[in-house]
């Protein structure tokens, strides 16, 4: 078992693909809902304060918007855990955690700069294309056994 | 219930989602997030004109267009992205322009970091829901019977009365202790108006000193200076119809407003460093050792080209200051380029934000520094009018809005 950081780290159906093989899926709902159960912090709706911000400076410099240092703050850790990863390309629906276009192009840096097993796709336009897209994962999936 | 449509990108990741909530509750208002579909945001370059890489910049954008179509859903728009990020800076220009051309709902714009606070939005938010529910006040062009204002500022404290449209007493004093200052200030525009203040029959208060001032002296109306800064610029310069700007540096912020109908559209508020505020100024008539009354008529004699001046910081402005009279360079060249070097930073970090109509009125003391509005009518190639009392423009908006509430 591994764990293989998803991009978008916020898709469910990557999540679910990963679970399935047997390995640990890397996803930011995770981190979330770790930050909305910590008690004691009341900062709704995703309990982040502007200590978090300056917990993502490890990943990028104090002149890079705080949007971008606060989304790294829960992307980060999740990178340095990541023993494989899969990253698909031209996906439009990407708002909230993946909001903003300059945290997802250092995810995906730091990710294939990490030197680890990476399987890059594009988003499925049409059926078939989309039973390629899942047999290809399964094939990188399996493969990390 | 004023509702102000929070149209975003990064406040929650940067931790400051709760304060931006937290100032709107502090004037009375609550947050809305206008619902859109999917294919709204998807198609947002169909309807908004632009689509960017950032999914929460779209959707803000197809919000916005939300908004244009179905005005009954916000009665105000604050528009938000994070500081330094160029993309988002784009954005929030265009939504902002957007939304003003389309539509009569008030925008307010801004840039935040993880400092950002409640407190530092509050005065922003503030005028932001006074504009949107006040509008039959702020729509007031004459003022009457006998009524004052009194400004509290970060420098100066000023008062004036008013009677049946006219200022017939004033009173400014340098700002120390808040309350005392205001009542010496008071005291003087009482004296110089020949009246009590028990006839007084309403009184304003702005600045930041207006809540304590005006609970003290039992103020009528307690206001920023935003909305009685374009009230009482407009009123003074007899610029009360059709469109106006209004610019306002002062000793520790300064306010581009643009105004319509006596109404203020859209705004800015803030200043990066005191090295583009009056406080730069100051020093500067300090370090040349002539009254801060007489650096404008200096500066006027003096060729701000003469002297390489940059005071985006205050340091590094103090630091021109010092090396070019160490230079030799005259002292009416100095004067003149940290006029001019006051009024760039206000064109380039404000005035870019608002629509820079005709006429342009600047106000506040800094105003009658001869030297910055013809600074700032040689940045914006425009001519620029300061009108009699520009210093008294708080209190004179203060007084004027009061009598409505008199009459009420």
């Amino acid at each position: 078992m591994v764990k293989v950081m998803v991009y978008p780290p916020t898709s469910m159906i990557l999540s679910d693909l990963v679970e399935r093989t047997g390995h640990e899926a890397l996803v930011v709902s995770k981190e979330v809902r770790k930050k909305v159960n910590t008690a004691g912090l009341d900062s709704p709706p995703l309990n982040m304060t502007p200590e978090d911000p300056k917990k993502g400076l490890k990943y990028a410099a104090v002149d890079v918007p705080s949007g971008v240092r606060g989304r790294m703050s829960l992307l980060g850790p999740m990178i340095e855990e990541a023993d494989a990863a899969i990253i698909i390309m031209n996906d439009r629906c990407t708002l909230g955690c993946t909001g903003c276009a300059r945290t997802n192009e250092l995810t995906r840096f730091l990710l294939r700069t990490k030197r680890i097993p990476i399987l890059e796709l594009d988003y499925p336009a049409d059926e078939l294309s989309a039973r390629r897209f899942v047999h290809k994962i399964r094939e990188f999936l399996e493969g990390l056994n | 219930m004023i509702r102000i449509a929070q149209l975003s990108c990064g406040p929650e990741y940067s931790g400051v989602q709760q304060e931006l909530e937290k100032a709107a509750v502090m004037v009375g208002a609550e947050l809305v997030f206008p619902e859109v579909s999917l294919d709204d945001v998807r198609n947002v370059e169909e309807r908004f004109g632009i689509e960017v890489a950032s999914g929460d910049l779209n959707l803000a954008m197809a919000r916005a267009t939300r908004i244009v179509e179905n005005p009954d859903l916000a009665d105000a728009v604050f528009v938000a992205t994070c500081f330094r990020c160029a993309e988002g800076a784009i954005v929030r220009s265009e939504l902002r322009k957007y939304i003003h051309e389309n539509s009569r709902i008030p925008v307010l714009s801004y840039s935040f970091t993880e400092r950002t606070t409640a407190e530092t939005l509050l005065t922003r938010m503030e005028a932001l829901v006074t504009t949107a529910k006040f509008k039959g006040l702020l729509s007031r062009e004459r003022q009457t019977g006998l009524t004052a204002g009194i400004d509290s500022g970060s420098t100066t404290t000023k008062s004036v009365v008013m009677r049946d449209n006219e200022v017939i007493g004033t009173g400014w004093v340098p700002t120390t202790e808040v309350l005392k200052s205001a009542e010496a200030a008071y005291n003087a525009a009482l004296e110089s108006a020949g009246v009590t203040r028990g006839e007084i029959e309403g009184l304003g208060t702005t600045g930041y000193g207006r809540h304590l001032v005006g609970k003290e002296f039992g103020a009528k109306l307690i206001q920023e200076e935003i909305t009685v800064n374009s009230k009482g610029a407009v009123f003074l310069a007899d610029a009360q119809k059709g469109a106006a700007t209004v610019i306002d540096i002062g000793g520790m912020d300064n306010k581009a407003i643009s105004v319509q109908d006596g109404i203020p559209g859209t705004f800015t508020m803030g200043g990066i460093c005191a090295g583009a505020s009056g406080r730069f100024l100051e020093l500067t008539s300090r370090r040349l050792g002539v009254d801060i009354t007489e650096l404008g008529k200096l500066a006027l004699k003096g060729d701000h080209q003469k002297v390489p001046m940059n005071s985006y910081c205050i340091v590094f402005g103090t630091q021109s200051l010092v090396n070019s009279l160490s230079a030799g360079s005259r002292p009416e060249d100095v004067a003149m380029a940290a006029c001019h070097s006051v009024a760039e930073q206000v064109f380039e970090q404000q005035l870019q934000e608002v629509e820079v109509k005709e006429p342009v009125i600047m106000v506040g003391g800094t105003a009658l520094i001869e030297g910055l509005p013809r600074a700032m009518e040689q940045l914006l190639g425009l001519k620029v009018m300061v009108p009699d009392y520009a210093q008294y423009i708080g209190c004179v908006g203060a007084s004027l809005l009061v009598s409505g509430l008199v009459e009420d």
